[in-house]
């Protein structure tokens, strides 16, 4: 173990993988522990389907990469805002109404024709999802209202006026949920489901909505690291004052982060619901799953873009878990058990990590990190740390 | 027998070796200074005494035994205690919750903070460190933070006592208040380890010095017999002059003007700046003297465009500058070596030569559509590094946070000189470098004035006024109260227009 620290030590991308698989251990730990005390005789089959479902059949893979597109996606919106000071925990709003105006476009506007509407859809989705996250970024800059009160109100505001919109434009009674995007309107299949799909199986969903959200991850890892843009936006979420000085206009930054942000949460709701999988927004008065897994999936990613594919994969993967642990007479509320131990450790990795290299660092810097896990909207990519 | 011996100390960082098979031995009573230049390794030898670092080789021996000191609670069990070089205070708890935090008094759980609080102001008034234990930390001045964590030390009853450059942050009066307290602390019988890179207060304050160069301890002197000159070559290696070669100043025409200036307080205090006017011509280098507190970071903020202003006018080169923004002033050749480098001066997760670009990075040398040009901007640090012999362990790689305060004041004074400005604001610019960094910043700031720059001076140090200054205003609440000639003027009359005794008729 010692020596496989200190291999890490020397680099901080390796220290936050390293924490984050701790992360992730400790959460199945404690999920085995649940399984066993509920039923001790079908926890270790359960378990075992829990690790290897997503690699069981190739159409599970496929399932797997259906799933984790719009977790990417809200993970990003998360974790962009993130490295830039913000926390953006309205993603479930933006995406809510980023998938709204998707399906009401590719439902109502028969008028284009189906592949154009299909790129207007989705590029609305994501202006909306933008126009949605400009309200706390406003808010915040120029009134100083913190970003978390008004993005908790524009999440239920969201909720709400997407219900009410969906009752007046494209409620199906019969199904208590909007209509359906006729099929050619949706993201085309790539033909990922057939390659997904194994042996005497249904293709699976996974379409190309996978590909533009890795696409677009890699888009915001580059913008974060390598361009004059990222250079200023992570200024000022490092230092505000700082960024002040240099004649970066903080107010403006503030809006197009939760601009940019909100968009990839508008992107995922569009995204999900023109997946053609056949699921429709249902009018419920909950806020959207999507967003909420957006926050661990940024946590557990360190909020680094590549870590975020890998974070959206993991969690998909043990929802699917979840899914199927329902076999074996378990809850699949389990599952949802693993994933908050798992973000809990998370968040106590920033800590974890900071043991393991404390030797060499300040103990005053471990306090300031701790408090950054206190104070969320500071958590930053340990990463960077070298 | 020493109270405090570390021997054979050895600590190594990423590309540097900060302690080389380091000794040092505390006295007891007594007041140790530790002298060295920038990264000589000063902060990383006492955080290791505190138990921050843990050594890769050496051990800590108190009165004699061996000790381990793992963390600093183990070192305030041991009665260890430190100031660190940037303080630790918590901002939005009061002075008294955080002299008592970590060490609080608690009755069936619930805190006992009536009697923390007499035994916190006795201790102010026993050693006269003048308090206000009901105000937040935020809102009290860096001197009143400094006799904080002073009293936090003496709260634990520590009894070795580590000072990391207290007085790199005070002003002159609170300088000698400060060595007053420190040897009424070494006379009760309480020994001191003082760093320090004003050669005059370890002469005033110190029994024996302790001389740190590249991490590598040279010797330990007694203070009574050493000279200032011999204590500065044993630190640096080689000679230092201490004293400048300033040619007289050939004055051009004017580049910033300030006209009535007028900064309103919160209401229902005085205003923070009154009427303020004054000019800068090319060619000279004016300093904004005065002690700490009388309007000279609202004047800054308020030309650097930090902060706006109510009334006045300031232009600059002719242009009206009043409302313009910050990167607008820039772009006109202003630059700023702000007062408080962790606030302003540094974003301290990003890399040194992230950092070195902080102004410039949107021009076509550092980007081209939008990409920032790595390579580019690592060969600009670099040659910074070069021209300012600013010291880090993995050159331009390393994250600001790591380095040395000496060496993170080096990037920005190496960043806002480099810029070439037509006007350069310079507050505190050598806040905490070594003799040698200080001679080479005064050099630079004369080489920009003799090149026909404008230079605008604030600073405390009545030495550093009067040794580079062409003129010198001093502002004393809010007003410019004098206008005078450094050659004319004496320290005395400075000191009589500071404190407000005195003040000229025509400013
Ligand atoms: N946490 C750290 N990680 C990596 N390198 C460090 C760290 N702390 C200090 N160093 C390096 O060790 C060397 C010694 O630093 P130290 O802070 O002890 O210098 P110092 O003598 O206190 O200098 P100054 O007078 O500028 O405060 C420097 O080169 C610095 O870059
Ligand atoms: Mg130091």
């Amino acid at each position: 173990m010692k020596t496989i620290i200190n291999k890490v030590k020397g680099s901080g991308a390796g220290l936050s993988i390293l924490s984050s698989g701790i992360a992730v251990l400790a959460g199945l730990l404690i999920g085995l522990i649940i399984l066993l005390i509920t039923d001790h005789t079908q926890a270790f089959p359960a378990f075992q389907t829990i690790i290897t479902v997503g690699f069981s059949s190739i159409r599970n893979f496929g399932e797997l990469l259906y799933s984790a597109t719009p977790i990417i996606l809200t993970g990003l919106s998360v974790g962009f805002a993130m490295k830039t000071g913000l926390f953006n925990i309205g993603a479930s709003g933006q995406f809510t109404f980023g998938a709204y105006v998707a399906v009401l476009i590719g439902v109502r506007a028969e008028f284009i024709p189906p592949s154009i509407r299909l790129i207007v859809s989705v590029l609305a989705a994501i202006l909306v999802g933008a126009l949605w996250g400009a309200i706390p970024g406003f808010l915040k800059a120029f009134r100083n209202v913190h970003e978390v009160i008004s993005c908790i109100m524009t999440n239920w505001i969201g909720i709400f006026l997407v219900n009410f919109m969906i009752l007046n434009t494209i409620f199906d009674e019969t199904r208590n949920s909007t209509m359906r995007v006729p099929g050619d309107a949706n993201m085309p299949g790539w033909g990922l489901g057939e390659l997904f799909q194994g042996a005497n199986a249904r293709p699976s969903s996974v379409n190309s909505g996978i590909v533009v959200a890795i696409a677009v991850a890699i888009i915001i890892f580059i913008i974060l690291g390598y361009t004059k843009f990222g250079y200023e936006l992570k200024a000022c979420g490092f230092n505000q004052n700082a960024a002040k000085y240099a004649g970066i206009s903080e107010k403006r930054n503030v809006v197009l982060s939760m601009m940019i942000s909100g968009g990839l949460a508008g992107l995922g709701g569009g995204l999900h619901f023109l997946s053609g999988a056949g699921i429709t927004m249902n009018v419920t008065d909950t806020l959207s799953y999507e967003g909420f897994t957006g926050i661990s999936v940024a946590l557990l990613g360190m909020n680094n873009p590549i870590g975020i594919i890998f974070a959206g994969l993991l969690i998909a993967y043990l929802q699917q878990g979840g899914f199927q642990v329902q076999h074996f007479g378990f809850v699949p509320e389990i599952i949802e058990i693993v994933t908050a131990v798992i973000i809990y450790f998370c968040a106590f990795a920033l800590l974890i990590k900071s043991f393991f290299s404390r030797v060499g660092r300040k103990r005053a810097d471990v306090v300031a990190e701790v408090e950054q896990v206190k104070e969320l909207p500071k958590i930053e990519e340990e990463g960077s740390d070298k | 027998m020493y109270v405090i011996e570390m021997r054979g100390i050895t600590k190594e960082f990423p590309g540097i070796i900060a302690n080389d098979d380091v000794t040092v031995q505390l006295k007891k009573g007594e007041i140790h200074a530790l002298l060295g230049e920038n990264g000589a390794g000063k902060s990383t030898l006492m955080s290791i005494l505190f138990g921050l670092y843990k050594p890769e080789k050496g051990s800590i021996f108190k009165d004699g035994a061996e000790v381990v000191v793992n963390g600093p609670n183990d070192a305030t069990k041991l009665g260890i205690g430190m100031v660190h070089q940037h303080f630790k205070l918590v901002h939005n708890f009061t002075v008294l919750e955080n002299i008592v935090l970590g060490d609080e008094t608690t009755h069936r759980g619930v805190l006992q903070m009536k009697a923390a609080r007499e035994k916190v102001l006795a201790l102010s008034k026993r050693y006269g460190l003048e308090i206000d234990v009901d105000k937040e930390v935020q809102d009290i001045s860096v001197g009143m933070q400094q006799r904080v964590e002073i009293l936090k030390m003496l709260y634990r009853e520590n009894e070795i006592l580590i000072f990391d450059e207290p007085t790199a942050v005070l002003t002159p009066q609170e300088i000698e208040s400060l060595i007053q307290t420190m040897q009424g602390l070494a006379a009760e019988g309480r020994s001191i380890l003082f760093i320090t890179h004003k050669l005059d207060e370890i002469k005033q304050a110190a029994n024996r010095c302790s001389v740190l160069r590249k991490g590598k301890m040279i010797g330990t002197v007694e203070v009574e017999t050493t000279s200032k000159e011999a204590l500065s070559e044993m630190m640096v290696g080689r000679k230092v002059s201490l004293s400048l070669d300033k040619k007289d100043a050939n004055v051009g025409k004017e580049i910033l003007h300030v006209k009535n200036l007028t900064i309103k307080g919160e209401t229902g205090h005085k205003n923070k700046l009154t009427d303020v006017s004054f000019h800068v011509r090319e060619g000279e280098i004016v300093c904004v003297a005065g002690i700490e507190g009388n309007g000279q970071t609202d004047l800054v903020y308020a030309l650097t465009g930090l902060n706006g202003i109510e009334s006045g006018q300031v232009s600059m080169m002719g242009q009206d500058i009043t409302k313009a923004k910050i990167r607008q002033r820039g772009e006109l050749g202003m630059a700023h070596i702000p007062e408080d480098r962790h606030k302003h001066g540094l974003v301290l997760d990003y890399t040194l030569a992230y950092n070195a670009i902080l102004q410039r990075y949107y021009t076509p040398q550092f980007q081209r559509a939008g990409f920032l040009k790595q390579g580019e901007i690592t060969h600009y640090a670099d040659t910074l590094i070069e021209r300012f012999d600013i010291r880090a362990g993995q050159g331009s790689e390393t994250i600001a946070r790591s380095m040395s305060g000496g060496n993170q004041q080096k990037v920005i004074l190496a960043r806002e000189i480099d810029r070439d400005p037509h006007l350069l604001i310079a507050v505190q610019p050598t806040r905490g470098l070594d003799v040698g960094a200080i001679e080479f910043i005064h050099s630079q700031l004369l080489k920009q004035r003799d090149a026909g720059k404008a230079v605008l001076l604030v600073s405390l140090e009545l030495e550093e006024v009067m040794n580079i200054s062409d003129r010198i205003l001093v502002m004393y609440e809010g007003e410019i109260v004098a206008n005078v000639d450094p050659k004319s003027v004496t320290y005395q009359e400075l000191g009589l227009y500071m404190s407000g005794a005195k003040r000229e008729v025509n400013v």
